[in-house]
């Protein structure tokens, strides 16, 4: 291991190659750095560019993979071009690029040329969701049966922990539907739905699945996965939506793997 | 991916060992995990397989269900892209621990990185950036070697790069640069054939003089891959490492040359992007396998002086 002295002092002594290097990358109106050249000295900038291209389409084709529904909605030349945008102002921060793009839905919606679709943001929020969920640790579902066991008047105080695939997002749009039409590889009908439309999104074992919410489900998965009881949740989803239904709500969301375990006062069962 | 009828494992199986599977001599492939069925059902595929290590640092879900499959049956080379050793800032604490969670996970019988780098500051750039050849970066890439061969408990191979251009602040050039490397950090090399073409090209050098200057006898692996063609600003051939396409013929040709010195050798076929059927990855495999068998069989292989 280098000592820490030596490890600032080299820093200092080399870090020009790596500042000059990266200088021009992400920003196509400057020019190539000086640092660089061809054999014999000559020009560069082609070679340079190499780079260049390569940093960019290998980012926009990893938002591409990403958000594949967005892509097909917008068109290629459309959501190219808001990708690389955002890459230039965005670029990645972590290695890992299934990381990456977590602010592109906020993009989206802030792009100008997008405006006229705002239920774009919603199924990129979606997507995001579902490439978590994809990624998520492996850990078993609590079973459908799970609370059958507990009783009535001990339910409401209990906490059920959210599965670590588990991710909600709520839509004014019927965005659950234009994304389940698009995610598929088969031709994109008319989507009947007009209303709002929650995601559920899941993983129980392998296969990542995108539930619609039922009323008031939002709300109620919304506070448990904040860590608040069952009787809270209840009490919040009632209040925002008098035709919640505990039972439908519930038996979905285990259904689902949504859950991964229940703990009463604090301890996990 | 495809749906898998296999149930995973939960917890347990991250401490269960997998079986030992020889490398040496074989030929392998970049796993891609729209091959795992055909792979599954292909009984006849006697290779290794490699995989960017990045792509496996989730926590959990179907790449991780995948590689223990293929890792169970195939011997595994874990390839690392983002370390930035070539970088001057200090090493990625957190990413060099998740590697070496994955070394540990794993048991792969092949561990490598790039001399390059990706990251600078904050930002990562996701390709491989070049380096000067100084005494400086020379200090500084050797000590991020230690720093990783420390952590991980085991010497890496480290790749040379594909090249596109020079640093004027060079001092050296990159075989005298990445023997210094060995000596200093005791590492191996994983000497990619096709990036020496590809850099001879366009830097107008021989790729057979830059392999008679090379530490050769310090290679553990090695790899071919598709390039492709473009031109600099003075109309000059500038040949892209692209990994997507067939190895081109006089990279199977230096691949014969250099065998003729090492002897077989763990072989990779990379092909990483516009991938084709597995049939076809196979088949390029294949034929690398035969020419790696006849090195095999030849007297006098393994011959230090071949290239010269």
């Amino acid at each position: 291991m280098p000592s820490v002295d030596r490890s600032v002092l080299s820093f200092g002594q080399t870090s020009t190659y790596a500042t000059e290097f990266v200088s021009a990358l992400l920003e196509p109106a400057r020019s190539t750095p000086p640092l660089i050249c061809a054999p014999n000295g000559k020009a560069a900038t082609r070679r340079y560019n190499i780079y260049r291209n390569n940093v960019t389409v290998s980012l926009i084709n990893a938002l591409a993979a990403t958000f594949p529904a967005t892509l097909r909605i917008t068109g290629e030349a459309f959501f190219r071009a808001m990708a690389r945008a955002h890459v230039r102002a965005n670029p990645p921060t972590s290695p890992l690029l299934f990381e990456y793009g977590r602010d592109f839905p906020a993009f989206i919606e802030r792009y100008e040329y997008a405006q006229s679709m705002p239920w774009l943001v919603d199924v990129a929020r979606i997507e995001r969701a579902w490439l978590d969920s994809y990624h998520s640790d492996d850990v078993p579902p609590l079973p459908p049966q799970a609370l059958a066991s507990i009783r009535s008047d001990e339910l409401g105080g209990i906490v059920l922990v959210p599965h670590p695939a588990t991710r909600i997002v709520f839509s004014r749009y019927p965005a659950v539907s234009v994304f389940v039409a698009n995610r598929s590889h088969d031709p994109v009908g008319r989507i009947e739905a007009t209303g709002a439309e929650a995601a559920l999104v899941t993983r129980p074992v392998l296969d990542v699945a995108v539930h619609i919410l039922p009323p008031g489900g939002f709300a109620f998965l919304d506070c448990l996965i904040k860590g608040e009881t069952l009787g809270t949740a209840v009490a919040v989803a009632m209040g925002e939506c008098p035709e919640f239904d505990l039972s439908v709500s519930i038996a979905g969301m285990l259904q689902a793997g949504a859950f991964t375990a229940i703990e009463r006062g604090g301890m996990r069962e | 991916m495809g749906r898998l009828a296999v149930q995973p494992e939960f917890r347990e199986s991250h401490a269960a060992r997998f079986p030992e599977h020889p490398i040496a001599a074989r030929v392998g492939t970049s796993f891609k995990h729209e091959h795992l069925t055909a792979i599954l059902a292909d009984s006849a595929y006697a290779g290794f397989f490699e995989v960017h290590a990045e792509n496996y640092m989730g926590a959990g879900g179907p790449p991780h269900h995948a590689l223990a499959r293929i890792r169970s049956d195939y011997p595994l080379s874990l390839h690392g892209v983002c370390m930035s050793i070539g970088g001057p800032q200090p090493l990625d604490r957190a990413h060099l621990a998740r590697f070496k969670g994955l070394i540990e996970r794993y048991e792969p019988s092949l561990v490598s990185e790039h001399l390059a780098w990706s990251t600078h500051d904050t930002t990562y750039f996701n390709d491989l950036l070049p380096l000067p050849y100084t005494e400086a970066s020379l200090a500084r890439v050797a000590d991020h070697i230690d720093e990783v061969q420390e952590a991980i408990g085991r010497s890496i191979l480290l790749e040379n790069p594909s090249t596109y251009l020079v640093f004027r602040e060079s001092t050296m050039c990159e075989t005298e640069f990445i023997r210094a490397l060995v000596k200093r950090t005791g590492c191996g090399l994983l000497l990619d054939i096709n990036n020496v073409f590809v850099s001879a090209a366009n830097l107008g050098f021989s790729a057979l003089e830059y392999l008679a200057d090379y530490p050769i006898q310090y290679v553990g692996e090695i790899h071919l891959a598709g390039h492709v063609e473009q031109q600099d600003d003075e109309g000059s051939v500038l040949l892209i490492d692209s990994h997507d396409g067939p190895v081109a013929d006089a990279v199977w040709k230096l691949f014969d040359v250099v065998l003729a010195s090492t002897g077989p050798m763990p072989t990779l076929v990379e092909w990483d992007s516009a991938i084709p059927a597995w049939a076809v990855l196979k088949a390029e495999a294949t034929a690398a396998q035969r020419i790696l068998d006849r090195h095999a069989t030849t007297p006098g292989s393994g011959n230090a002086n071949a290239i010269s």
